[in-house]
């Protein structure tokens, strides 16, 4: 078995039930993997789980069982090696643009003079094309802009990961698809390794490399991992020129719409949490479905040749 | 409709005061006329009435040349019972001062621990659920007995009436901190310290600064019944004394003066707590 450079294992949170009731397990046996340079996305229904496991992964939250190991160590707690892009943009309203950046900045080297930091913290904000609004307070900002020195804020701690929690989840189209493009070629500049929440299923096949599928909670579990086979450069004016993509976003929606609750209790008996399966819808007859044992008429499998391996082959 | 005419709420409060000044001109001067004409009536209502009457409410025009005499002199002292108003005014500004700045020293952090530690917080609830309704007054005697210094009891009795605004709106405020801004500084490892000055303060400081400018309201309030109690000097003395020379004039000329550096106080914390305003 190889190591991976993130490893989630067995993983489990629940919360306490109401006045000593039964407790709520929002997932348990959560198991996956994420390596060097990898950029995960996750998807799920609301309230399945996702801002629970990437609290968890960030340290902001401890789980109820499991372990999360990161370049050969436990997580336990925050750290600088992980950089959190907020779902809220949780910018600190007082300070300007720079002074956000700059904030993260004097943390991750105590060491540096001012002038340092600032060089710093300016660079990453022309990386996301602010340098024109280093001065401004985040109220006089637009939400795009926002959420872009929240991403810049996040890079220029040059953290070993990036966490983002639905990132984009708040602007409109337009805008999610200018962040969208700058996020790429950050990224694929950087060779940053990424765990990101989305909704959206397109935003998710431009980015990621593959795509973990979260079914409904309680008791949620990843379902799938879906592998993301077009050519890593891809772009948002092209992507839909490559035949694979109606064939993932086909898969994702398929999976969104009519299976992500047949995981449900004991109803997957032929699904193994633990090596959940990989599936690469993209490729030619690629698996449209893995079928579950028991809900296996639900969603109509017409899988000839199952292009399915598993996590940890 | 008011914001192309930017003069026209002036104007109006120049209207009023005017209605105002003429109705008083009125009030005062019937009475005095009433005397003349009916000496029946001015026996009915007691000899007081009928011979006080002028002197006893002046009119406008005597309280005009009473605050004149005031602004042009504020700072004579001629002994202990006949100080300028400006030294009385200055003596209660002192004692307010002084005793709503200690309640700042020991609000402030005080009200920080208790915002950030649900335990301490619920610890000490009962102590000022009790303490926060007492009228700042009732510790006067306390305070005197203790103290032994009526000086320090006034300062005492500003002190423990500005404590609680600023203790409460403090703690509310520092736990009432957005938990995202706090798990920012969690991810980028920021020390406990730096959070506490770099993100609970700036974050709390508008919430402070509404409890500063209750308490220094309040403050002001009180200092007036504080030094009607203990004598000496002071604002609140100086209406008590010309209460006693039953000059109503000086009376009045004081509660403008009192209005005012109320207002000066309220409107120097308004300004320092947009100050530190931010918008989200
Ligand atoms: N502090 C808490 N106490 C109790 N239950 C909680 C708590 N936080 C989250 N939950 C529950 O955990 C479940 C998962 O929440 P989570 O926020 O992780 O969902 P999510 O997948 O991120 O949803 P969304 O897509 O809407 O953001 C929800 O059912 C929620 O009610
Ligand atoms: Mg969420």
């Amino acid at each position: 078995m190889t190591q991976h450079f993130l490893q989630v294992e067995a993983l489990a949170r629940r919360f306490p039930g109401p006045r000593g009731g039964e407790p709520l397990t929002v997932f348990e046996n959560i198991h996956f993997a994420i390596d060097k340079g990898e950029f995960a996305c996750i998807i799920g229904h609301s309230g399945c789980g996702k801002t629970t496991i990437l609290n968890v992964l960030a340290g902001l939250d401890e789980a109820s069982g499991g372990a999360v190991i990161m370049d050969g160590r436990e997580i336990c707690g925050p750290s600088l090696d992980r950089g959190v892009v907020f779902q809220g943009h949780a910018l600190l309203p007082w300070l300007s643009t720079l002074k956000n950046v700059e904030f993260g900045v004097r943390s991750r080297w105590p060491g540096w003079s001012a002038k340092q930091v600032e060089a710093h913290s300016v660079r990453y904000l022309e990386m996301v094309g602010l340098g024109q609004a280093l001065h401004k307070k985040p109220a006089e900002l637009s939400g795009g802009m926002k959420q872009r020195v929240g991403i810049a804020r996040a890079f220029a701690i040059q953290p070993k990961m990036l966490l983002l929690d639905e990132p984009f989840g708040a602007l409109d189209a337009l805008t999610r698809g200018t962040i969208q493009d700058e996020l790429l070629a950050i990224v694929q500049a950087t060779h940053q390794t990424v765990f990101m929440i989305t909704h959206d299923v397109d935003e998710a096949i431009l980015l990621a490399d593959k795509i973990l599928l979260m079914s409904n909670g309680p008791f949620a579990k990843i379902a799938e991992i879906v592998e993301v086979t077009m050519p890593r450069d891809r772009t948002r004016a092209t992507i839909h020129h490559d035949p694979q993509y109606y064939r993932i976003r086909n898969h994702l929606v398929d999976f969104l719409v009519n299976r992500s609750q047949d995981y449900a209790g004991d109803a997957a008996a032929g699904h193994d949490p633990r090596q959940p399966p990989v599936v690469r819808p993209g490729l030619d007859g690629g698996a449209t479905v893995v079928p579950l044992q028991v809900h296996a008429g639900h969603s109509v499998p017409h899988a000839t040749e199952s292009t399915f391996s598993h996590a940890s082959a | 409709m008011a914001g192309n005419r930017p003069w026209l709420a002036p104007l109006l409060s120049l209207v009023f005061l005017a209605v105002f000044v003429g109705l008083w001109h009125l009030a005062t001067r019937t009475t005095a006329g009433e005397v003349q004409v009916d000496p029946e009536y001015a026996a009915l209502v007691g000899a007081a009435a009928a011979t006080g009457g002028k002197s006893a409410m002046p009119g406008p025009g005597d309280v005009a040349a009473k605050l004149w005499e005031h602004i042009t002199d504020p700072f004579y002292d001629r002994g202990t019972n006949d100080k300028g108003i400006g030294i009385q005014l200055g003596h209660s500004i002192a004692r307010v001062l002084l005793g709503f700045g200690l309640a700042a020293l020991v609000a402030i952090p005080l009200g920080f621990v208790i915002g950030m530690s649900p335990l301490v917080y619920r610890a000490l609830d009962p102590f000022i659920q009790i303490l926060k309704p007492i009228s700042p007054l009732a510790w006067m005697p306390l305070a005197l007995y203790t103290i032994k210094d009526s000086n320090v009891s006034a300062v005492f009795v500003i002190f423990i009436c500005s404590l609680w605004p600023m203790l409460i709106n403090t703690a509310f405020g520092v736990a009432s901190v957005r938990r995202d801004w706090l798990n920012v500084a969690r991810t980028l490892e920021v020390s406990r310290l730096r959070t506490a000055f770099q993100v609970i303060l700036p974050a709390a400081a508008p919430t402070i600064m509404t409890g500063m400018r209750i308490s220094v309201g309040i403050a002001w309030l009180v200092i007036v019944a504080a030094e009607m109690l203990v004598g000496g000097t002071g604002i609140g003395y100086f209406v008590w004394n010309e209460w006693n020379n039953l000059s109503i004039a000086n009376i009045i000329s004081a509660i403008l003066f009192i209005g005012l550096v109320g207002m000066l106080l309220d409107t120097t914390l308004a300004r320092l707590g947009r100050a530190v305003t931010y918008k989200e």
